[in-house]
C-alpha cells in the first residue's frame, strides 16, 4: 500500500496555519476540524513546520502565555515529509522509530496531505480484515 | 409521511457499479437492524461482479467462487438488479436523485497508466488492463487482436497482475482448456510462438509487490523454466537492514526469488525470467511501427526521508530484444459526469467514502463511494468489505440526521418504470442467473467450469431481451 491510496479517502483540503499566527488559533482550528495536528506554511504556501498538540504541551512550563505566543515560536522547524509513493510501511516504522504522530505528504513541493500514526493503523487494520473478509467469502462460498 | 427507512417509508439506495465493493456494501445495509432498505443495483454490462469475471485470472477458480457469496445476497427481499444500465450514459446521475435517497458509487478503476517513455507508440505495446479483458472474454475487449506470432513479451511492472499476464502467456494451453478462458483467447494462446517472458520491477526482491502465493506458483508452472540472475537475487544493504522491520509476506517473496535464482535454464518450451531493479527508458521500433526492443535502465534503491526504499536510475543501461510489451504500472479511475473526482489520485473526491465537493470540501449530500473508485486500486477481494462497510456507516449516520435526498419519486415501481423508459433492455438478476446456468451448461460440456457469453448482444438474446 502507497500513501496515496491513504490520501484518497481523506479530506482534500489540509488545514494550515501562519507561522506569525497566535498559538490560540491552533487550538481552535484542532477543536474545529477534530485533528491533533497543523501544517504551518508561509504565505506562499511552503511548508515550514508543524505544529502539534505535544508540542504546545512540552512549552508550556517555558511560556508564561503560550496561547498568545506566535505558532513559530514553539513548532518543530525541520519537517520530515512522505510522497504519495512512499510505502506506508516503511512511513509507519519511520514514525513509530522517530516518534511522530503527524507526517505531512509533498508531491513536488506541493502538500498534498497529511497523515497520522491514526491512519495508518487503521490502514493496517483494513488490510487484515480484508485478508480475512477474503478467506470468509471463499469458505462461506464453499459451503453453499 | 413516516420516517425513511421504515417498512412504511424504505431506505432507497442505488448502487452504481456490481463488482465486490457494490455487493459488500449492500450485505451491509440489508444487516441494519431495524432498518427497511430497498437497493437498486445498475451495472453497466449485463452480467455482474466487476473484476472478479473479468480480472482475476480464469486458471484461478476458487478465486472466482466467491460470487456464489455476492449471489446470495443479491437474493435478499428488496434487491433488484438493474444490468445493461449506464450511469452516465443510459441514466444520468441527476436522473437518479429523483428516486433515491442515497447513491453509492462503485464503478472501479478501469483504465491503465501509459509508460513515461518514448516508443510507446509502436504496435506491440498493450496495457495489461486490456488483455486481462480479452482473455476474460469482456465485450468491450473481445474483438481486440494481440499479436502473439512473437518470441519475447517483456511485462512492465510487479504486482499480482503483472504475475498474473506472465503465467497466462506461458502456461501450457491444454491446462487453460480447463478454465473459463474466453474460447479466441485459448485459441490465440494456443497459436501463441511466445517462448520467453520477462517481468520488470523497478525495485529489488523485497520490494516486488506480488504475493507470495503468486509467485510460488510461478515455480511450479509445468513447461516453464523460472528463473531469476543471482546477482538481482541478492539483496542490496538498504533493503538487507529494512528485513528487520519486514512483515511475514516480504520474507517469504525473498525466499522464493532467491529460489528461482537456484533454478538453471533447461529446454523447457518457456522460459519466465523476473528481473530486479530495471526500468524501461525507451521501445525501440522496425520501419513497420512494430516494437522489436527495449532499453532498460539498471537503478539502485534510495531511502527517502520517510524510510521508503526507492529506484533512482544509474548510467547503466542495457538494450534487450522484445516483441510485446505488457505494462501493468497501476489501474485508475476515470471520472463520472456530474460526480467530484480527484484527479491527483484518480479516484472520486470523498473522505472515508463521502463524496465531498472538490474546491470546498464539503459533503455532497447523498452521494457516497467505496471500492476501488474510493481508495484506488490496491488490496484483494476482500479489502472491499471493510472499505465498503466504512462507507455504509456514514451513508447510516447520515440518514439517522436526515442528510439524505429527499427525492420527488421515491417508490420502487416509479423507479422501475423510469428505468425501462430509459433502457428498456435492462437485465433482471433473474436474467442473469438465466445467463449464468446457460453458460455452466456450455462448460459442463467440455468439462469446464462455464463457457462465457463475451457478446452483449448475444447475452440480450438468451433472456429475450
Ligand atoms: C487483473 C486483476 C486480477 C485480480 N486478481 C485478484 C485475485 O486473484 N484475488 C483477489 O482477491 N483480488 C484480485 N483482484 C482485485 C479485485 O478484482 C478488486 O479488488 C475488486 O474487483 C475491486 O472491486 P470494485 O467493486 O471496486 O470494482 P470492480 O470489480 O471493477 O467493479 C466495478 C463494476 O462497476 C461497473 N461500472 C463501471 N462504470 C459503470 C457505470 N458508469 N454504470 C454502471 N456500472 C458501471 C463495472 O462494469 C464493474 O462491473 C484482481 C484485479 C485485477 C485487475
Amino acid at each position: 500500500m502507497k500513501v496515496s491510496g491513504l490520501l484518497a479517502t481523506k479530506s482534500p483540503t489540509v488545514i494550515t496555519i501562519h507561522p506569525d499566527q497566535p498559538v490560540a488559533d491552533a487550538v481552535t482550528l484542532y477543536g474545529q476540524h477534530n485533528i491533533g495536528s497543523l501544517i504551518v506554511v508561509d504565505r506562499d504556501n511552503h511548508l515550514v513546520g508543524i505544529l502539534s498538540e505535544r508540542d504546545i504541551v512540552r512549552h508550556l512550563p517555558e511560556y508564561d502565555d503560550v496561547m498568545g505566543t506566535a505558532v513559530q515560536e514553539i513548532m518543530t522547524p525541520r519537517v520530515i515529509v512522505a510522497l504519495p509513493q512512499d510505502d506506508v510501511m516503511s512511513v509507519a516504522h519511520t514514525m513509530t522509530e522517530r516518534r511522530f504522530r503527524h507526517m505531512p505528504v509533498v508531491d513536488e513541493g506541493e502538500l498534498v496531505g497529511i497523515i497520522s500514526i491514526g491512519d495508518i493503523i487503521k490502514c493496517q487494520r483494513d488490510q487484515y480484515r480484508g485478508e480475512i473478509a477474503t478467506l470468509e467469502t471463499q469458505i462461506m462460498a464453499e459451503n453453499i | 409521511m413516516s420516517e425513511v427507512g421504515s417498512e412504511a417509508n424504505p431506505l432507497r439506495v442505488a448502487i452504481v457499479g456490481a463488482g465486490p465493493a457494490g455487493f459488500y456494501a449492500a450485505e451491509r445495509l440489508f444487516k441494519e437492524k431495524g432498518l427497511t432498505v430497498q437497493v437498486d443495483m445498475f451495472e453497466r454490462l449485463p452480467v455482474p461482479f466487476g473484476l472478479v469475471r473479468f480480472g482475476v485470472a480464469p486458471d484461478h477458480p476458487k478465486i472466482k467462487s466467491v460470487t456464489k457469496v455476492f449471489d446470495r445476497i443479491a437474493k435478499k427481499p428488496g434487491f433488484r438488479f438493474f444490468g445493461n444500465v449506464d450511469i452516465g450514459e443510459d441514466v444520468s446521475v441527476e436522473d437518479l436523485k429523483q428516486y433515491y435517497h442515497q447513491i453509492v458509487f462503485t464503478i472501479g478503476a478501469p483504465t491503465d497508466r501509459n509508460l513515461p517513455v518514448p516508443g510507446v507508440e509502436f504496435t506491440g505495446n498493450y496495457p495489461a488492463t486490456e488483455f486481462v479483458a480479452w482473455y476474460n472474454g469482456h465485450p468491450d475487449y473481445r474483438d481486440y487482436e494481440f499479436d502473439l506470432s512473437k518470441e519475447r513479451a517483456a511485462v512492465v511492472g510487479i504486482g499480482n497482475v503483472a504475475v498474473d499476464v506472465a503465467r497466462i502467456l506461458v502456461r501450457d494451453p491444454d491446462e487453460l482448456a480447463k478454465t473459463d478462458i474466453a474460447d479466441y483467447a485459448l485459441e490465440a494462446l494456443r497459436q501463441s510462438n511466445i517462448k520467453e517472458v520477462y517481468v520488470l520491477g523497478r525495485r529489488g526482491p523485497a520490494q516486488a509487490a506480488f504475493t507470495p502465493p503468486e509467485a510460488k506458483e510461478l515455480l511450479e508452472l509445468n513447461g516453464v523454466d523460472t528463473l531469476v540472475l543471482p546477482e538481482e537475487a541478492e539483496l542490496d544493504p538498504l533493503s538487507q537492514e529494512s528485513m528487520v522491520a519486514a512483515g511475514r509476506g516480504v520474507v517469504r517473496n525473498v525466499e522464493i526469488i532467491q529460489q528461482m535464482a537456484q533454478n538453471e535454464p533447461t529446454d523447457q518450451p518457456h522460459r519466465l525470467t523476473i528481473r530486479f531493479l530495471v526500468s524501461p527508458v525507451e521501445i525501440f521500433g522496425n520501419e513497420a511501427g512494430e516494437v522489436v526492443g527495449m532499453k532498460l535502465v539498471k537503478n539502485e534503491l534510495y531511502k527517502t526521508e520517510s524510510g521508503t526504499l526507492r529506484p533512482r536510475a544509474t548510467d547503466q543501461f542495457e538494450e534487450m530484444p522484445i516483441d510485446l510489451v505488457f505494462r501493468s504500472v497501476g489501474y485508475r479511475g476515470v471520472p463520472v459526469p456530474g460526480v467530484p473526482f480527484n484527479d491527483r489520485w484518480g479516484v472520486i473526491m470523498n473522505q472515508e467514502g463521502r463524496i465531498v465537493d472538490a474546491e470546498t470540501g464539503e459533503q455532497v449530500i447523498g452521494e457516497y463511494t467505496a471500492g476501488w473508485i474510493k481508495r484506488g486500486p490496491s488490496g484483494v477481494i476482500g479489502t472491499n468489505k471493510p472499505d465498503a462497510v466504512e462507507t455504509v456507516v456514514h451513508m447510516l449516520e447520515d440518514l439517522q440526521t436526515d442528510k439524505i435526498l429527499h427525492p420527488a419519486h421515491s417508490q420502487a415501481g416509479a423507479a422501475e418504470v423510469f428505468i425501462a423508459e430509459k433502457q428498456p433492455r435492462f437485465v433482471t438478476y433473474e436474467d442473469w442467473l438465466r445467463i449464468d446456468e446457460i453458460e455452466i451448461a456450455r462448460g459442463q460440456e467440455q468439462g469446464r467450469p462455464r463457457v462465457k457469453f463475451t457478446d452483449v448482444e448475444e447475452m440480450l438474446a438468451v433472456v429475450g431481451k
